[in-house]
């Protein structure tokens, strides 16, 4: 394919680009104007830019769909377990239509905060829709999803959210998940899916509740696991 | 299985899972060998890549075609066309990798498997079904249609406790039928059978107990972990034509014995 010429770098339009990183409030980088490190770097921000969901600064749903297709690959062969989390804000248009949608960003600002401080650090919290979050918790065993799950609702429905006129508003959550099926490939789209489906029959039974797939995983006791690994001890002593 | 539940069944192929619950401990290789050992002595052998999403089977076999099962299910190409002839004198109808649309069981992707089973059964004395690891639904539905389940596990403990699960979920979610257990990687001889005998024991105690038809895992073999089996993982070849004359490979050639009913 014929490529053509450079353009010298300086001779680049990038005012616009430079104004909507100035209106994002981040600084326009220094050095150069037009050197490849100075480009760089105003590229660095805009791709912060375009993944960040601006109200709440969580992943936005285009950053959050690469981190699923990437944990589904990994999962696929690794046979991880990973979970991940539909959140979705009960009742919230009830919330803008009393307090208005100021309140409303700050119930989202708020909710978007206390999932990030109930789950751990390499769990990725986005915020994919209006007044719904995602989040993918990889290597998650089955059995702490429902405990991490319910401790995500507990902790929103526990602390009301101020609002600057001195009232506060106490919103509820509803949860679905569901686990990426381990050595199987699967689709980033096939996993919202799944979930979404808990996060519907959550909404269903009457919200502010947690629902999981249920694993097809039986699941073994820790007496049938001593038995089973008797078998391993012999290899060790001899 | 009785012989006159046997004598029911549609004539032609024995159809034989091979499962695994953990992946990575060769249940493709060991499918692969396998079908090898049984073409070796005569019988019609098709190896079916059922693992749809992490289909490896042409990575072990060193094939490659264009046409895969996706094509037969999308009714692009006919049967004859997608089956392959493998190295070892055997069958094969690859997958490909990436079937994300059958990684989920629906009504449509039963259906496909079902007839695909109906149409090679007559053909064939031995089908193979690779299916994937764990037991997803697809996995699952897929063991429903076979005669027979081989279960290939490792003595290590998290291929040992996903072995027990697949037995367990087989044991109470589906009929009753004959299940081989092959044991992969074993260091010592000898090693094989022990760890059939632990497997046994907790199927007693806690699956067989509550069950009226108990479960019994029939041995069939070991597979020593040596140098023939690095070397021919690495070329990318059967056994059989990389070392015809190691242990690994006179494994296979027992394990093939035993799976056609012989006191090997």
């Amino acid at each position: 394919m014929p490529t053509a010429p450079l353009q010298p770098l300086a001779d680049l339009s990038l005012d616009s680009a430079l104004a909507l990183l100035r209106h994002a409030g981040l600084e326009e980088p220094a050095g150069d104007h037009g050197s490849p490190a100075w480009l760089q770097s105003v590229i660095d921000r805009l791709v912060d830019l375009s993944s960040r969901d601006p109200l709440t600064g969580l992943a936005n749903r285009r950053q959050f769909e690469l981190s699923l297709a990437r944990e589904v690959d990994r999962v696929a062969r690794s046979g991880e377990s990973a979970l991940l989390l539909m959140v979705d804000i009960d009742h919230f248009k009830k919330v803008n239509d009393t307090h208005g949608h100021a309140a409303g960003d700050l119930v989202i600002q708020s909710v978007g905060r206390a999932l990030i401080e109930t789950v751990r650090p390499m769990d990725q919290v986005a915020r994919i829709g209006g007044e719904e979050f995602g989040v993918v918790l990889p290597n998650c065993p089955a059995a702490f999803g429902p405990q991490v799950a319910d401790r995500v609702r507990q902790r929103v429905a526990r602390h009301p959210v101020q609002l600057p006129n001195g009232e506060s508003v106490s919103v509820t959550v509803s949860i679905g998940g569901a686990f990426a099926p381990q050595w199987v490939r699967s689709s980033p789209g096939i996993w919202m899916e799944r979930s979404d489906r808990q996060l519907y029959r959550a909404k269903d039974e009457g919200r502010d509740r947690v629902c999981l797939e249920p694993s097809a995983m039986p699941e073994v006791s820790a007496e049938e696991k001593g038995l089973l690994f008797a078998a391993t001890s012999w290899q060790d002593d001899e | 299985m009785s012989a006159a539940s046997r004598s029911d069944k549609p004539t032609g192929a024995r159809i034989t899972a091979v499962t695994s619950g953990k992946g990575g401990v060769g249940k493709t290789f060991i499918t692969a060998n396998l079908a090898a050992a049984l073409a070796r002595r005569g019988e019609r052998v098709l190896v079916l890549d059922a693992d749809l999403g992490l289909a490896n089977l042409d990575v072990v076999l060193n094939l490659y075609s264009k046409i895969t099962l996706h094509d037969v299910f999308m009714g692009r190409v006919s049967l004859e066309d997608a089956i392959l002839p493998a190295p070892g004198g055997f069958s094969v109808l690859l997958a490909g990798s990436g079937m994300v649309e059958y990684s989920r069981m629906t009504p449509e992707v039963g259906d496909k498997l079902r007839a695909l089973i109906t149409a090679v059964r007559p053909r064939y004395d031995h089908v193979l079904l690779d299916t994937g690891a764990g037991i997803s639904d697809v996995v699952l539905f897929t063991i429903s249609l076979a005669d027979e389940v081989l279960v290939v596990a490792t003595s290590e403990p998290t291929s040992l406790a996903d072995a027990y699960a697949t037995v367990k979920v087989l044991a109470t979610t589906q009929a009753a039928r004959p299940m081989h257990l092959v044991v992969n990687q074993v260091s010592r001889m000898g090693e094989g059978r022990q760890v059939r005998a632990q497997l046994q024991q907790v199927v007693d105690r806690f699956v067989n107990a509550s069950r009226p038809q108990p479960t019994r895992l029939a041995y069939v073999g070991e597979i020593p972990h040596d140098n023939a089996v690095r070397e021919a993982v690495q070329r990318r070849q059967l056994l059989i034509d990389t070392l015809p004359g190691s242990a690994a490979a006179k494994a296979f050639a027992q394990v093939a014995a035993r799976m056609l009913g012989e006191n090997a």
